[in-house]
């Protein structure tokens, strides 16, 4: 499903552009309706319903971030919990330490995060390591940290980080404190950023040399295109973006524990939602992303209402669909869907 | 002064000489091919000049400026635009987001490399194309996308790999047509490798046959189909080289 060589029923879509465009009302009272039901969830949705929200909200903005990678640029990273780790780690730690909140650390969390995401990258593409090798190190990172965290005992350890909670009721804006609608709304303007971020950048230089990189990295090299800066650039912006997701999670969650973090699963939980729902698509990490929590999330909860526990069910469901998307929509579930709903379907 | 100057290049591989003191000059405007049996190190000869591989020795010089060993994209900024042998299209992006990648090498803005974009492909007659995904082409229509992506980059010096090897006389003949329109139109210097002798007399104003990795004779079209040397190393060779005793 990575293969992005032949996207055959999709170029039917981008023929028509300068017509009067018939689906265009449509569309935008579809995207009213999103945005108004995304607003007012949390006034009218139960408690389980507004956590199962923002973990979709999460795991649309990271995988949003991934997919700059991954889907925009053609870089694999299997090691994207280094990010969320890191950015939460940073954030944590300085707030357990000092109390500074995360409006100031976020910034110190991106900056790590940017940082240690350029060195990954600058000896990956330097040495020329592509491919399958460069998923390997970006594991390979992701196990460093996950191993090295259990020694720092300034941050807990093995035994975890745990931030001191207050009273949930009380909104605490400054420290970023509160009732489960104020993450929801935080994630929400988080996912929506990073939606508009994408989509200028698609049509930005970056989103034309991106493509064309992760379509052919010579080819790219032959037309003038400086493959090295621009690799660089889509890896330091995802490590970035990735590192806010962290700060957010850790005030959200309010434990660390590095085995948990920066585990493989939650690599793999990162890109299974773009994959599902588009790669290299805008709204594929957004579809896939609820989609995943939906099926998955909700399976779970409801298997757990019949008083029925099943371990690992939600993964299990998580491969399910993996494997459903890529033997019969291999582009991922948005393209038809976009179709389907009237919309260009746009697989950038 | 000649436009392009190849002087002394040499380049091996695990001590294999592919190309080995190849000199020889392209004067502005015209169009010089470059034949040779396979294997005679034609398409290393490209790279190097292509900065798509470094020469171990010699230099290469594009209007008086050095270019040889700089990395790929800084020789296309110099103005050195090229296709490959086995076309690499951005297959997952329509033809004009193809042309517009191309584009963006000379334009400031998104908006102005679309419109180059769209007067390269109409030059190259894809116009009507602009849509389909590149992967959707036919082989003659990705060789015109090759050469459409090259010319969007605004090249003074063009380098063709072998684009007439597996199209029809009737493609070869259009293509043939569109490339002395654009080279006429957009002021090029060509540098073509080619098996096609047909495309080769058609087009060029002089030759350079590589043997072995060495320059074996150079000169005007009429009079390199008579030299014994470059037909003893066809017929010697068993290459069918089309249309050579035409």
């Amino acid at each position: 499903m990575i293969d992005s060589g032949t996207a055959p029923d999709l170029a039917a879509g981008t023929t028509a552009p300068a017509l009067a465009d018939p689906g265009r009302r449509r569309r935008q009272v579809m995207m009213g309706i999103a945005v108004v039901a995304a607003l007012g969830l949390p006034l009218l949705g139960t408690s389980y319903l507004v956590s199962a929200a923002t973990l979709a909200l999460y795991l649309a903005y990271v995988g949003q971030a991934w997919n700059v990678m991954m889907g925009f640029a053609g870089q694999l990273s299997l090691g994207h919990s280094l990010y969320v780790g890191l950015g939460a780690y940073v954030a944590a730690g300085i707030f357990v330490h000092t109390g500074v909140g995360p409006w100031a650390s976020v910034w110190l969390a991106v900056g790590v995060c940017a940082a240690v995401g350029a060195f990954i990258g600058l000896l990956a593409f330097r040495l020329r390591i592509a491919g399958v090798q460069l998923s390997l190190l970006t594991i390979a990172f992701a196990e460093l940290a996950r191993i090295g965290f259990d020694h720092i005992d300034a941050l807990g350890g093995p035994g975890g980080l745990f931030l001191p909670v207050t009273n949930r009721g009380h909104v605490d804006l400054l420290g970023f404190r509160g009732p489960p609608a104020l993450y929801y709304y935080g994630m929400l303007v988080l996912a929506a950023g990073a939606l508009g971020l994408c989509a200028l950048l698609l049509r930005s230089r970056a989103g034309y040399y991106w493509r064309a990189i992760r379509e052919d990295e010579a080819a790219a090299e032959a037309v003038g295109i400086n493959t090295f800066r621009w690799k660089m650039f889509a890896v330091v912006l995802s490590s970035a973006m990735t590192a806010v997701a962290g700060t957010f999670f850790a005030f959200y969650n309010n434990s660390l524990f590095p085995e948990q973090i920066f585990g493989f699963e939650r690599s793999v939980e990162i890109l299974v939602g773009p994959v599902v729902g588009g790669l290299g698509t805008l709204f594929g990490p957004i579809v896939g992303a609820v989609t995943l929590v939906v099926l998955g999330d909700g399976t779970t909860e409801l298997l757990n209402k019949a008083g029925i526990d099943v371990p690992g069910v939600r993964q299990g469901i998580h491969g399910l669909l993996l494997l459903l998307v890529t033997i019969y929509m291999p582009n991922g579930i948005w393209p038809p869907l976009a179709r389907a709903l009237g919309f260009e379907p746009k697989r950038i | 002064m000649p436009f392009l100057q190849v002087e002394d290049v040499s380049k091996a591989f695990r001590g294999v000489r592919a190309v080995e003191g190849v000199s020889f000059e392209v004067p502005r405007h015209t169009i010089t091919a470059l034949i040779g049996p396979n294997g005679a190190g034609k398409t290393t000869l490209f790279n190097l000049i292509a900065g798509a591989q470094r020469p171990d020795r010699g230099q290469i010089r594009l209007d008086g400026r050095p270019i040889g060993g700089l990395p790929a994209h800084r020789v296309c900024a110099a103005g050195v635009g090229r296709t490959f042998q086995l076309v690499k299209p951005f297959a997952g992006m329509t033809v004009l987001d193809n042309a517009i990648v191309g584009a963006l090498r000379g334009e400031r803005t998104v908006a102005g490399a679309r419109h180059r974009a769209t007067a390269v492909l109409g030059m190259l007659g894809l116009a009507g194309k602009a849509s389909l995904m590149a992967s959707h082409l036919t082989l003659a229509d990705r060789r015109r996308l090759e050469v459409a992506r090259a010319l969007a980059t605004r090249p003074s010096l063009l380098l063709l790999d072998e684009m007439m090897a597996g199209l029809r006389p009737t493609e070869i003949d259009e293509l043939l047509a569109v490339l002395r329109t654009v080279q006429r139109d957009e002021g090029l210097t060509i540098l073509l490798t080619e098996h096609v002798m047909r495309a080769v007399m058609a087009l060029a104003e002089q030759i350079v046959v590589l043997h072995h990795g060495q320059v074996i004779a150079r000169g005007l079209p009429a009079a390199i189909v008579r030299d014994a040397a470059v037909l003893d190393c066809y017929l010697g060779e068993g290459e069918s080289y089309e249309g050579l005793d035409a």
